[in-house]
């Protein structure tokens, strides 16, 4: 409550510092969204043995699939992150807490956006140890235990970076931490929907990352207070 | 073309490449008891004793690197295995300077002892100017290792429980052989397999021989490796509980086997094996 407090009071300053400027500044309300879908075969996702870890085995009545190319009803494309890659101004700093949970042995979510310096807290809910281990390259990388019952991991990212994040001891665990050097990113539904939202007018580079296949970019001029619909396809190979 | 334009022009070009390739964009020294490693002499040792596995680049593709299993460190990822700081941060000099000194058994990596202690500083701060991350960042603050607990069967038995609960013996096998049922999944940072300690093989271990080495593991984890750090999740006292454990699954005649072997003897109903289905417990 008190932090509510504290956010909806901070928010009131920063509208009247915005409405005290002078120059009115351009409204930060047009809309990006879209779908983002495949075409070719994907490939057929294999269903997870658990075994080795009943503890986590028990907590799915059908195998959970792997979620590599994972796909939805009309082609959809799920798990793609869609970005504001370039234009715009610099992003503020983001004040919510990005949260990755370790459940039944898998990630969720399975690929996690932030924003370089956000707080990014990892909880076990699980009844085994799991090591968290993100397997950095321009970050650093490092490798904890978190058994059962301990305290979240309190962390944050500093540089921009997709992250492989796997576990050690459960192999087939695997995520991605994509720190975003943007406040406007968005991860695909089953549906393969998404939607940037509060943007102010001008050029954008947006965009979709999908583990697999890559990278897409588009060009995408706002001018006023309106909802431009940008959609990608990425093409699906079987293996 | 005369004689003197072609002079110009190939003094120019030696130039040119001189200016396009430079050493590596920023001054390195090091700095161990009393010694200061330079750069400049550790680039030439570096040259002559290192260059083979490690490459020119430092990146661990050197020409011997191929037929290398373990792989060469990459020094561009500024990642290392034996350090005293916390997981995801920089060595310290001294850690760099007794991986040199001691090698790394089970590798290809020798001990570096017959170099003099300056030549080793010296290739430390060469290593250092491979990673930008030298640049920017500090080393982490050295884990603090606290007196050593005494070496007691309770000790033991609570170590042992521990190694149950922390789930170590899920690589390192319920009796410690590097045989737990992940073993055989395991791959370093840059996907190559890789294989869980085997303590009952009676070789040394990497990151040094004593206790303590043996302690600073647990908190600092093994970076690259699946290793992971138990500093936010183990307690000093019960860490030196899992050293004294660890000791009896060494070949070694210890302390701890000595009182670990006395102990089963007397009470072999009531020890219960290490894995899936069991305590751990007495």
């Amino acid at each position: 409550m008190r932090t509510e407090l504290f956010l909806s009071v901070t928010g009131v300053v920063l509208l009247a510092t915005a409405v005290g400027a002078g120059s009115p500044a351009p409204p930060a309300n047009a809309t990006i969204s879209g779908k983002v879908t495949y075409t070719g075969t994907p490939p057929k996702m294999k269903p997870i043995d658990m075994a080795k870890e009943p503890s986590c085995a028990k907590q799915h009545a059908t195998p959970v699939l792997t979620e590599n190319v994972a796909t939805g009803p009309e082609n959809a494309l799920q798990f793609v992150v869609v970005y504001i890659s370039a234009g715009g101004s610099q992003a503020e700093p983001s004040t919510q807490v990005a949260r990755y949970d370790q459940k039944g042995c898998q990630y969720l979510p399975h690929v996690l956006p932030m924003q370089t310096g956000q707080v990014l807290q990892i909880y076990n809910d699980d009844q085994t140890s799991h090591n968290i281990h993100p397997l950095a390259k321009v970050n650093p990388e490092w490798n904890k235990s978190q058994p059962a019952g301990s305290q979240p991991i309190d962390t944050k990212y500093e540089k921009p970076e997709f992250i492989p994040v796997k576990c050690n001891i459960h192999p087939w665990m695997h995520g991605y931490f994509v720190v975003l050097n943007t406040s406007h990113y968005a991860v695909t539904g089953q549906d393969g929907a998404f939607s940037l939202k509060g943007l102010p007018p001008g050029k954008y580079t947006v965009s979709a990352w999908q583990e697999q296949y890559g990278a897409q970019t588009q060009e995408v001029t706002i001018t006023g207070a309106e909802t431009k619909t940008v959609n990608f396809t990425f093409k699906a190979l079987p293996y | 073309m005369t004689l003197n334009k072609v002079l110009v022009t190939v003094a120019l070009g030696a130039t040119i490449l001189l200016t396009a390739n430079p050493p590596s964009g920023f001054a390195q020294d090091s700095h161990v008891g009393n010694l200061s490693g330079s750069e400049g002499s550790g680039k030439q040792l570096y040259r002559r004793f290192c260059v083979g596995c490690h490459g020119p680049q430092g990146d661990g593709n050197g020409e011997n690197a191929p037929w290398i299993d373990p792989k060469p460190r990459d020094f561009t990822a500024a990642t290392f295995k034996c350090r005293s700081t916390p997981t995801g941060t920089l060595p310290t000099d001294d850690d760099l300077y007794h991986a040199i000194q001691r090698g790394f058994v089970t590798t290809n990596m020798p001990s570096w002892n017959p170099l003099t202690p300056q030549q080793r500083a010296d290739l430390v701060a060469y290593i250092k100017t491979f990673s930008p991350r030298w640049k920017t960042e500090k080393p982490g603050p050295p884990i603090h290792i606290p007196a050593e607990t005494a070496v007691t069967i309770e000790s033991i038995l609570h170590g042992r429980e521990l190694f149950q609960k922390m789930e170590c013996w899920k690589c390192h096998g319920p009796e410690g052989h590097g045989d737990g049922p992940s073993a055989s999944t395991l791959t370093d940072s840059k996907d190559n397999p890789i294989h869980p300690y085997n303590f009952s093989t009676g070789s040394r271990f990497k990151c040094g021989e004593t206790n303590q080495d043996l302690y600073r593991i647990f908190m600092t984890g093994v970076d690259g490796t699946p290793m992971p750090s138990f500093a936010d999740v183990i307690q000093p006292n019960d860490a030196w509980d899992l050293v004294h454990f660890l000791r009896t699954l060494q070949v070694l005649r210890t302390q701890e086997s000595t009182l670990w072997k006395k102990y089963v003897a007397e009470h072999a109903a009531e020890v219960k094996p290490i894995g899936p289905n069991a305590g751990g417990g007495r």
